[in-house]
């Protein structure tokens, strides 16, 4: 028998029992919650007459509704002025206490979005099964746990039951060998990968990110690429346990401790693909060949290097790809062929659960230091992924380099990435954004998304234009 | 949930591949926090000439009339022809609801993503895969002949054309039986809780840290 990979392992260690026809139940150890996904899965327990099967594993935290502007912000959930977003971030408030789960409120310092805080806090571990109602939940994966995001009826499925039925994905290991570049990211490695085997290429599959340029991320790396495992189709996303996991999750506040930190680490230890594991689907890539990436259409597979060209439609032979092509650049507002360093950003958004972790924000500070944003930009955003990230950056200064550049320095929340709440693009508008999706209307109706990195979309804000961040000379910091 | 068993119905096109869940509901709608009442928002940046805002009266707003949708002949359909990768993005089940709420009980494209899929299913609304050639067969007879039809059978597991040509698919067998007898999961799953309090017994054992974090701590501290 060949050796089990990674995923093949956590499955193994949370299967409940097979059912009939392949499905299995699969049991889960951390439920993330938030205000969009979970009200109508609350109101459906009530209606049943059931109760949460095992409340403390549960965790919630409302995060895509909530502003960002200090002064909207400092009113709590009272001070919400649109009242459907503050009904329903009330709505999780009044669920949580009514089903005593445990939830960090609009202005608890350990507030933020829920992919950020469950990692930083260890609530979310090695070798546990993650689930919440949101599709980058995939992120957790970068820890070695098995994370993915689950609709609402899963979510009430889970609250019910602690489980998940399921039916065995299949594996795919991305390997990245070699050493990136330097001003070269986890987030343009993700985006060549979704440019290489398109947004559909990992679906049904459990994605494991593989090889040196990996092993050498850091975890805030690793969960920006797992966070996008769902853009190049997959719900899974995994990196293999090493000392980098180890060295971040020890001494979080929920992380265990003493005797049971030397057991968990022992357990922790096996949480890689053994070497003979086999898997359904091989990627390759050299971290080498990687350039700085900017989408120029609206799918994440529609992405290039900096130095490239948008695609002239003319060119495509398959009608059904050149018509995809041809309405892209209509709602993007671009001509076929256009130099990717020629389009002007009218906004800037540096944040989401993809990019808005302390290593982010220090890439992009990196960039602005000492700069100033071109009179071209509107508005840069930069929105801390939470409490604890925000509480970072402010002790490291990062808010002041962010200020003095002209940017705005805002409160945690998912803001921008799918303008839920009053962060969005006008009509037609451009914006250098860090976030995951590029679909259309996503930021705002008409709005026009170019996802990037952090160091890129600060490249851009100071230049007005993209720009490919490693011809911009530096100071004080690499970019 | 709804049972599905055979359905017949008026066929309408999504013709165009990785339609996501954004467009098929827009990020605003999702403030609802009822599962109902989406339906007049499927799609509505395509829809519509304007910009929706949830609670606002649909039938007032300028339509695109360009939009196949919106086009006479496919009033009233209830399958909906759509090509790769449909429903990919976010994992909200707002977008199965607005389908359903739409009317919308079948979908037949040659790929879907994941989570959408799985969704559907909850929801009495079937996502059918079938091949990319015999898609692109039924998409032509649909062009070609207005008051096209489909009946899809679930319990045979087949596709009937208007001319009784004959296509099958495989659903796999728990989704099948659930949607067939409209069953909801949660109370099968229950019917498993002594195998459930078993696994959660032995693990609580072999991997203590998983059951000491958060909730425990939080709520003696």
């Amino acid at each position: 028998m060949s050796g089990r990979t990674l995923y093949d392992k956590l499955w193994d260690a949370h299967l409940v029992e097979t059912l009939d026809g392949g499905s299995a139940l699969i049991y889960i150890d951390r439920h993330l919650l938030h205000e969009v996904t979970s009200p109508q899965a609350f109101e459906g327990l009530r209606l049943a007459g059931r109760a949460p099967w095992r409340i403390d594993a549960n965790l919630a935290t409302p995060d895509h509704n909530v502003p960002t502007d200090k002064a909207e912000r400092s009113g709590g959930v009272d001070g919400i002025v649109d009242p459907v977003s503050r009904l329903q971030v009330q709505t999780l408030d009044d669920n949580c206490r009514d089903f005593n789960i445990v939830e960090f409120e609009i202005n608890d310092h350990r507030q933020g979005i829920v992919h950020v805080i469950g990692p930083e806090l260890g609530a979310t571990l090695p070798g546990m099964t993650v689930v919440c109602g949101d599709s980058h939940t995939a992120t957790h994966g970068a820890l070695g746990a098995m994370a993915q995001g689950i609709g609402t009826s899963e979510v009430e499925h889970v609250l019910a039951t602690q489980c998940l039925v399921q039916k065995k994905m299949k594996n795919m290991q991305v390997r990245v060998d070699g050493t990136l570049q330097p001003g070269v990211s986890a987030k343009d490695v993700v985006l060549a990968v979704v440019g290489k085997i398109g947004t559909a290429g990992g679906t049904g599959h459990a994605i494991e990110f593989a090889g040196e340029a990996i092993r050498d991320m850091s975890m805030e790396g690793r969960m920006t690429l797992c966070n996008m495992a769902i853009e190049a189709g997959a719900r899974i996303g995994l990196v293999a346990v090493d000392d980098v996991t180890l060295d971040y999750v020890r001494g979080k506040p929920f992380a265990p401790e003493g005797e049971l930190w030397d057991a968990a680490e022992q357990d922790w230890r096996q949480l890689h693909s053994d070497p003979d594991a086999q898997f359904d689907t091989l990627v390759e890539m050299r971290a080498e060949d990687i350039a700085p990436q900017v989408t120029w259409g609206t799918s994440p597979e529609m992405v290039l290097s900096v130095d490239s060209r948008v695609p002239d439609p003319a060119a495509i032979a398959d009608e059904s790809k050149r018509r995809a092509v041809e309405r892209a650049l209509e709602y993007m507002g671009l001509e076929a062929g256009q130099a990717i360093t020629d389009i002007r950003p009218d906004r800037v958004f540096i944040g989401s659960c993809t990019n808005s972790r302390i290593e982010d924000l220090r890439a992009a500070a990196a960039v602005v230091r000492g700069r100033q944003v071109a009179d071209t930009v509107k508005q840069a955003l930069v929105v801390p992924g939470s409490g604890a990230v925000k509480a970072q950056a402010e002790a490291e200064g990062l808010d002041r380099v962010f200020t003095e550049a002209g940017m705005e320095w805002r409160e945690p929340g998912c803001s921008m990435c799918l303008a839920m709440n009053a962060d969005k693009l006008g009509a037609g508008e451009h914006c250098a954004s860090t976030s995951n999706r590029n679909f259309e209307g996503r930021q705002g109706f008409g709005g026009r998304t170019h996802l990037v990195s952090p160091a890129m979309a600060a490249a851009a804000a100071v230049t007005g234009h993209f720009i490919d961040v490693r011809s911009l000379a530096s100071e004080g910091g690499d970019a | 949930m709804k049972p599905f068993t055979v359905h017949t119905g008026l066929v309408a096109p999504m013709d165009r591949a990785n339609v996501d869940t954004d467009m098929i509901i827009p990020k605003q709608f999702l403030k609802s926090i009822k599962r109902s009442g989406f339906g007049p928002n499927l799609f509505d940046e395509l829809r519509y000439l304007d910009e929706g805002q949830p609670g606002a009266d649909c039938s007032q707003r300028p339509l695109n009339t360009e939009f196949p949708l919106n086009f006479p002949r496919y009033q009233g359909a209830s399958v909906l022809l759509a090509r790769e990768n449909f429903g990919c993005g976010s994992s909200r089940e707002h977008a199965p609801w607005a389908l359903e709420d739409f009317g919308i009980r079948c979908i037949i494209a040659p790929s879907f993503a994941d989570i959408f899929y799985n969704n559907c299913f909850k929801n009495g609304v079937l996502p059918l895969a079938l091949d990319a050639a015999d898609v692109d067969r039924l998409f032509e007879a649909m062009y070609a002949d207005e008051g096209y039809q489909l009946t899809i059978d679930l319990e045979r597991q087949c596709v009937i054309e208007p001319d009784g040509r004959e296509t099958g698919y495989q659903v796999e067998e728990y989704r099948r039986y659930r949607l067939l007898n409209g069953l909801d999961d949660i109370g099968i799953t229950l019917e498993h809780a002594d195998a459930i309090l078993r696994f959660e017994a032995q693990a609580r054992e072999a991997r203590p840290w998983l059951f000491d974090a958060v909730g425990a701590r939080e709520q003696t501290s």
